[in-house]
């Protein structure tokens, strides 16, 4: 067993063997990982035919784009399904982002009086919480926002968790920075806006990844408060299709240009189609900005 | 020039003295208004909840007419047998997921350490995508391998000469696949956690073993999980504190929200769900849900009380 320590140059053999290893298992996990998302694109590619007699596969038998094809024809219930979801999702993260900054900024404020009583105020959200009843009265009843937009804005526009990350980051700008803005005359809305937030550029793009990726994904708000077809987001439209197959033969379906008006079977590979079209761009374009994610969930961890 | 700035301020007492106080505090307070305003809404006034159970809540008299009937809404929730079989559910499975979890976590961290930059960057996006797509795609995947009649595992058994498994029907095979699905979703994400701890541990640590002739495992034994050992407790800990919320997105969605299968599927969130939405029966739904938020909260203060025994820098508060 060669043990030359040079600058990591000359491994052992026993070293290599252990990194061979590590190499192999993290093939394995990425290609199970890669294979779950080949299998759906994989079989939306495939015939009906070829579904029922094959089942769902990775490689289709026969390449076919029938099932993209009957989708886009009548495109107008996915088309809806993104307006919805990308407005909610630009307005929850725009609004989200603003309210957790500034909430965060104002107790991280060292002069601030209230600091302590607004710190406790939201960190306790985080350890008790009413719980789904009550919410759900105050949203369907009180507030009377059933099978409107709002519901699917307001409930998860402020998360103590992403108060707590933004709050650890202000604390680490120099006081000095400040108290010179305030010298100058600023007030305490300018200073905010003009002199904080341009430098916490990063915390602020991670935090609004966050916001992003939970709204554009939410399916949860959708479930229990919206039945209307207009504001169905996009993930909800794929529960609707994912579970019901009876809801698959219906004019609903039809409409979603899910089934050929005048055939019996729903097409199985349209179902998969869909799915491809509600979630590719997601997990397109999400990776891009993986490193934001990253530091956000370790400031998070770190500073929780 | 502002005038009043002197060294020797008087401290206005009293009313007069806080009320001064506030209003020289109110451009900050005015800035966190939004948060304070929606937090009271979304998370404060919900608080009522607690007081719910204990009335017969009916939609046209509303909140405050509807009747008081103290513990009936209690002992109807615990003399059925869907509550604790949805407790221990819930229980048991976040035992698993918090536990073996991390423990699988921190080994995929440690094996991502001893590799180069280039790798870690490749294997860690691969591992971490199915944390961006939902629980609703995550059914989709799960359907394509387990439908009873198109999926991949049935199409396989028939190919090999063996019955094909009811999955959708059986709930025996759900702690196993539930498990996966969730560590399937979750493991890229939490070893990344991990991952960025090790990372942060000085270097010279290493060296200085290295050359002490300390192998792997030593290495590994001794310097990186003890360095390493506040993140996974305080990770340990937040979860724990959990233990009575399951994901909801995984409970309803990969078991495709079907009833055969909730003897092992059904956890507390889904049963409040459930009791809500698909019943109507507010009392028992709302009765849960207070059971829900109340153990819930003492198990937070608990496991943070146990951990302050044993090393109180590692608390929450």
């Amino acid at each position: 067993m060669a043990k030359i320590i040079k600058t990591g140059e000359v491994k052992s053999t026993s070293e290599k063997l252990t990194n061979f290893f590590i190499h192999i298992s993290f093939i394995i996990i990425c290609a199970v990982c890669l294979c779950s998302f080949l299998l759906i694109v994989g079989s939306s590619l495939k015939t009906q035919q070829d579904i029922m007699n094959f089942g769902y596969s990775i490689i289709p038998q026969h390449f076919s784009l029938e099932a993209y094809k009957m989708i886009l024809k009548n495109p107008e219930m996915l088309l809806n399904s993104y307006v919805v979801t990308i407005i909610t999702t630009v307005i929850g993260s725009a609004a989200g982002v603003w309210i957790v900054a500034s909430f965060a900024y104002v107790v991280s404020r060292k002069t601030y009086r209230y600091k302590t009583v607004l710190s406790f105020y939201v960190f306790f959200t985080m350890l008790f919480n009413g719980g789904l009843v009550p919410s759900y009265i105050l949203i369907v009843k009180w507030l009377g926002l059933k099978d409107n937009i709002l519901a699917l804005i307001l409930p998860m526009l402020v998360n103590a968790w992403y108060v707590l990350i933004m709050k650890g980051f202000f604390q680490s700008i120099p006081e000095s920075l400040i108290e010179s803005a305030k010298i100058d005359g600023a007030s305490e809305m300018y200073t905010f806006v003009k002199i904080v937030i341009p430098i916490s550029k990063p915390a602020i793009a991670s935090i609004a990844l966050f916001y992003v990726l939970g709204y554009w994904n939410d399916w949860w708000l959708s479930l229990i408060y919206i039945e209307s077809d207009n504001l169905m987001k996009l993930q909800y439209m794929l529960i609707k299709i994912l579970k019901n197959i009876e809801y698959l033969n219906s004019v609903e379906a039809m409409k979603m240009g899910m089934v050929k008006a005048g055939t019996e079977a729903p097409t199985l590979s349209a179902r998969m189609a869909m799915c491809v079209l509600a979630a590719g761009p997601v997990l397109v374009i999400f990776p891009f900005f993986q490193k934001y994610f990253v530091k956000g969930i370790t400031v998070g961890a770190v500073k929780g | 020039m502002k005038s009043s700035v002197s060294v020797t301020k008087k401290e206005k007492k009293g009313i007069r003295g806080e009320w001064s106080r506030f209003v020289k505090n109110f451009p900050l307070t005015f800035l966190a208004l939004p948060g304070i305003i929606v937090l009271f809404i979304f998370n404060y006034i919900p608080l009522y909840g607690l007081i719910l159970p204990f009335k017969n809540y009916r939609f046209n008299l509303g909140f405050w007419n509807s009747p008081w009937v103290g513990f009936t809404n209690f002992k109807f929730l615990f003399t059925g047998q869907t509550i604790l079989n949805a407790t221990r559910n819930t229980v048991v499975y976040n035992l698993i997921f918090i536990f073996l979890g991390t423990a699988l976590s921190i080994l995929l961290a440690l094996m991502l350490f001893e590799l180069k930059k280039r790798s870690v960057k490749v294997y860690q996006t691969i591992i971490f995508l199915p944390y961006f797509v939902s629980w609703v795609v995550a059914a989709f995947i799960f359907r394509a391998l387990l439908d009873m009649d198109y999926g991949i595992l049935n199409k396989f058994l028939v190919a090999i000469g063996k019955e094909p498994v009811m999955w959708y029907n059986d709930p025996k095979y759900w702690p196993i696949i539930l498990i996966l699905a969730n560590f399937w979703k979750g493991l890229g994400y939490s070893s990344v956690i991990y991952y960025a701890s090790l990372m942060g541990i000085n270097k010279e640590y290493f060296e200085a073993a290295k050359i002490d002739g300390a192998g792997k495992f030593v290495q590994i034994w001794y310097i990186s999980v003890p360095l390493i050992k506040p993140i996974i407790i305080i990770t340990i800990l937040l979860n724990v504190g959990r233990i009575f919320y399951g994901d909801f997105g995984l409970f309803y969605n990969v078991p495709l929200n079907s009833s055969l299968l909730l003897s092992t599927t059904d956890v507390i969130d889904t049963f409040v769900y459930r009791s809500l939405i698909d019943l109507g029966d507010i009392g028992m739904a709302s009765a849960a849900g207070f059971y829900q938020s109340v153990v819930g909260f003492i198990l937070v203060i608990l496991s943070n009380y146990i951990v302050k025994k044993i090393d109180s820098e590692y608390v929450l508060f």
